[in-house]
């Protein structure tokens, strides 16, 4: 009904786990007892906020506690009301080192601290403290402050992982306000284009997106795109590609081709900031995997401990081996049910013990080359990061690669190839 | 529970593909072809067979053994070299060939060049072209009638495969030559040379049973189509330009049926280990092996031109690798 499908050239159609979470409607975790929240919410090599509270101070729900200071950094606030209990160095999930964070103690007091009504629209993202919440983590605020002219805004409602569903029920529950919240950043970004891109097997979001879609009344075009539902659609180049049929240049980013993406929660986020006066302080996460009982879409405050999500979920499974922040492919392991969610977290989930080949010699069946969306060749590259050939490598396109896990998924002699990568992109710096 | 949590590098999901399931699908790929050998040849063809298979598994397992490395005779890349010989082998060899042919194979072409994944050339090739230099008698005339039907109406054909009679009667008998290509070119016979009942070596004689399994591979999507289909296309191609051209040429559908070309296309050409990983590479590995093998059939020194002319485009993989990487995504 809505024409051609869009796609990219590479990628993988893994099994979708989707009809896990996907009819489960939103839920609200009750407040937790306390949470842990990172002064560090932003992309790995990101700056910090910095304390503005410190132990001891009663903090209410939405109060900045967190002031983004630093070229890439975003404000935190408290995401419950309560007293601030510790501030201090703790592991941080996504950094892989120890990081500030803030430990508030839940006084059940609700009410709730709102953003200064007299802010511009992009002072109010600003404010809320939104970063990209498909799982990059990038302050949005900067996003929507172009150096070049953007003729296009793409919200990213592809959610092409694995198991994830939380963008999904975002798109099905909420179409108006994600629509008002695109709109709004179309007109900070002076976009003519607003494209909403969804998987073609999300048939309730098309539906309930499209209908909303036709009773817009504004000078900006909004287009509903329906694309093949492959892996790593919802990756921003793969979706400029197939979109618009436009290449961001190596080393660049999406200005460079007049196009901005958003992801689904974030342009949410934005609704609420800029509607509602909220800062970011609560997201949805899908809750799934076979290791949990009861699989969910939460609303979950950020800083919660996971135990206190896994236990409303009805507890996990015997033999839980993994617990993942983010999805199965692109996702991040995290070593203990203690830790806490972040503002990227779209997911978490729970894996049992499975028996993992090891890995052996490449046989060259080239499986990884037809399937890497950026054109690179996987094993070649693994080659001669194998021989510290950190210069040809890189001549050879690793810092294109997106990490996406595309040839690792796909090897048969199951080799560690993006593992390699990643460390080999982490050596050169 | 807490200790029991592994933390290790994304992808936590792997594909179920994995080297056991694409080597195993090949020599499932491989049993129609099998069956026809047997039931073309009888049961001498069944015990060359045998005998190639359990000697290429003893010496991957040996020969792995002598360099220290990890036993892998399970994978399934020994025996499916050892069927590839077998079926590259004429029915009525001596026992001793197929067990020469697969020492030469698995322990030469193969492990001394560092097991599956290093060696650069097929490995069931190599051995059977060592074997036509070393044992030509044995390895030209062993030829045997295939037990139903053959080739019929010609007389002593039957010794022959269509390809060496093809070649023999244009050299040494030219006015024989005319009537030979247009029987040739006759429906009855492309039939028996489509499913078979020709003479040739063992498992290379019915294109049908070869395309079944080749068709299951493509499905599968163990093998690329690029190679196949590239190389196919320019014997094709190549033998149509020469019926248009030549006189007393046969039909193009002769070529594409005769000798051991779609057991090359599907089987050999795609050998994983020797051929280009790059898409635009395979292509021209492909077309390469069908100029290759159409200059040796019509104006080589040999009937068959597929066997020498994967090795020849073996040697070149790693140019061709060179020349053909994808442009990358915004470059």
């Amino acid at each position: 009904m809505f024409g051609k499908r869009f796609t990219f050239p590479g990628g993988i159609k893994p099994k979708s786990y989707k009809e896990l979470t996907k009819n489960c409607p939103i839920e609200s975790l009750p407040e937790p007892k306390s949470v842990l929240v990172f002064f560090h919410q932003v992309i790995p090599t990101g700056s910090s906020a910095v304390p503005i509270v410190k132990p001891g101070d009663k903090v209410k729900k939405g109060e900045k506690i967190g002031a983004g200071e630093g070229k890439i950094s975003s404000p935190v606030h408290s995401p419950i009301s309560g007293i601030v209990r510790e501030i201090k160095e703790f592991p941080h999930p996504v950094l892989g080192r120890k990081s500030l964070g803030c430990l508030i103690e839940n006084l059940g007091d609700g009410e709730t601290a709102l953003l200064p009504e007299n802010l511009s629209p992009w002072e109010k993202i600003r404010e809320a403290g939104i970063v990209g919440m498909g799982g990059a983590a990038f302050p949005t605020y900067l996003k929507l402050n172009p150096p070049k002219p953007v003729d296009t805004l793409i919200i990213n409602g592809c959610e092409c992982e694995p198991y994830l569903t939380g963008d999904f029920r975002v798109m099905v529950e909420y179409p108006e306000e994600v629509l008002l919240g695109a709109k709004v950043m179309a007109e900070i970004l002076k976009a003519k284009k607003v494209i909403i891109a969804i998987e073609e097997d999300r048939k309730e979001a098309i539906e309930s997106i499209g209908s909303k879609i036709k009773s817009q009344n504004s000078e900006i075009k909004f287009q509903l795109v329906i694309s093949h539902a492959k892996y790593p659609l919802g990756g921003e180049k793969q979706l400029i590609k197939a979109t618009l049929k436009r290449e961001v240049p190596s080393g660049k980013i999406p200005y460079e081709v007049g196009v901005c993406v958003q992801n689904v929660q974030t342009t949410f986020a934005v609704y609420e900031a800029v509607f509602c006066n909220k800062p970011l302080y609560e997201r949805v996460v899908t809750v799934s995997g076979d290791g949990i009982n009861k699989p969910k879409n939460l609303r979950v405050k950020i800083g919660t401990e996971i135990k206190e999500i896994i236990d409303f979920c009805g507890g996990m499974k015997d033999g839980v081996e993994k617990i993942i922040f983010g999805g199965p492919l692109m996702g991040i392991a995290v070593p203990s049910p203690s830790t806490p969610t972040l503002k990227a977290t779209t997911g978490i989930l729970l894996f049992t013990r499975k028996k993992e080949e090891p890995a052996r010699d490449c046989i060259r069946c080239g499986r990884c080359v037809s399937v890497c969306p950026m054109h690179l060749l996987p094993s070649i590259l693994y080659q001669m990061i194998k021989n510290e050939e950190f210069a040809k490598a890189k001549e050879e396109g690793l810092l294109d690669c997106i990490e996406c896990g595309c040839c690792a998924y796909t090897c048969p002699a199951k080799i560690g190839l993006v593992e390699s990568f990643k460390m080999a992109k982490a050596y050169g710096k | 529970m807490e200790n029991k949590i592994t933390v290790s590098f994304s992808p936590h999901i792997r594909d179920r593909v994995n080297v056991e399931y694409l080597m195993f699908s090949v020599v499932v790929a491989l049993i129609p072809a099998l069956i026809g050998s047997v039931y073309f040849f009888g049961i001498r063809a069944l015990i060359i067979i045998i005998l190639s298979s359990l000697s290429s598994l003893l010496f991957e397992g040996l020969a792995q053994k002598a360099f220290g490395r990890k036993i892998t005779i399970g994978d399934g890349s020994a025996l499916i070299t050892g069927l590839l010989l077998a079926f590259n082998l004429p029915p009525n060899v001596p026992y001793f060939i197929p067990i020469i042919g697969s020492a030469f194979a698995i322990i030469i072409v193969k492990q001394f060049f560092g097991g599956l994944g290093y060696n650069f050339i097929n490995p069931a090739l190599a051995a059977r072209a060592f074997l036509v230099v070393s044992w030509p008698s044995f390895m030209t005339k062993g030829f045997l009638p295939p037990r139903f039907g053959s080739l019929s109406g010609i007389d002593g054909i039957t010794q022959a495969t269509p390809l060496t009679l093809l070649k023999d009667t244009r050299l040494m008998n030219p006015t024989a030559y005319p009537k030979l290509v247009s029987q040739f070119s006759s429906l009855p016979v492309l039939k028996n040379l489509f499913f078979g009942s020709v003479g040739g070596s063992l498992g290379e004689t019915s294109a049908f049973l070869l395309l079944l399994g080749g068709v299951f591979l493509l499905i599968n999507r163990v093998i690329d189509y690029r190679i196949p289909l590239s190389y196919l296309a320019t014997v094709f191609f190549i033998s149509l330009f020469h019926k248009i051209f030549f006189q007393n040429a046969v039909s193009p559908l002769f070529h594409l049926f005769s000798g051991g070309l779609i057991l090359g296309a599907f089987f050999m050409a795609t050998d994983y280990v020797t051929i280009p990983i790059t898409p635009k590479g395979r292509v021209i590995f492909g077309i390469g092996c069908g100029i290759l093998t159409m200059l040796i059939r019509l104006f080589g020194g040999y009937p068959e031109g597929v066997c020498y002319s994967i090795l020849f485009m073996n040697v070149l993989t790693p140019f061709i690798e060179r020349y053909t990487k994808p442009r990358i995504y915004g470059r």
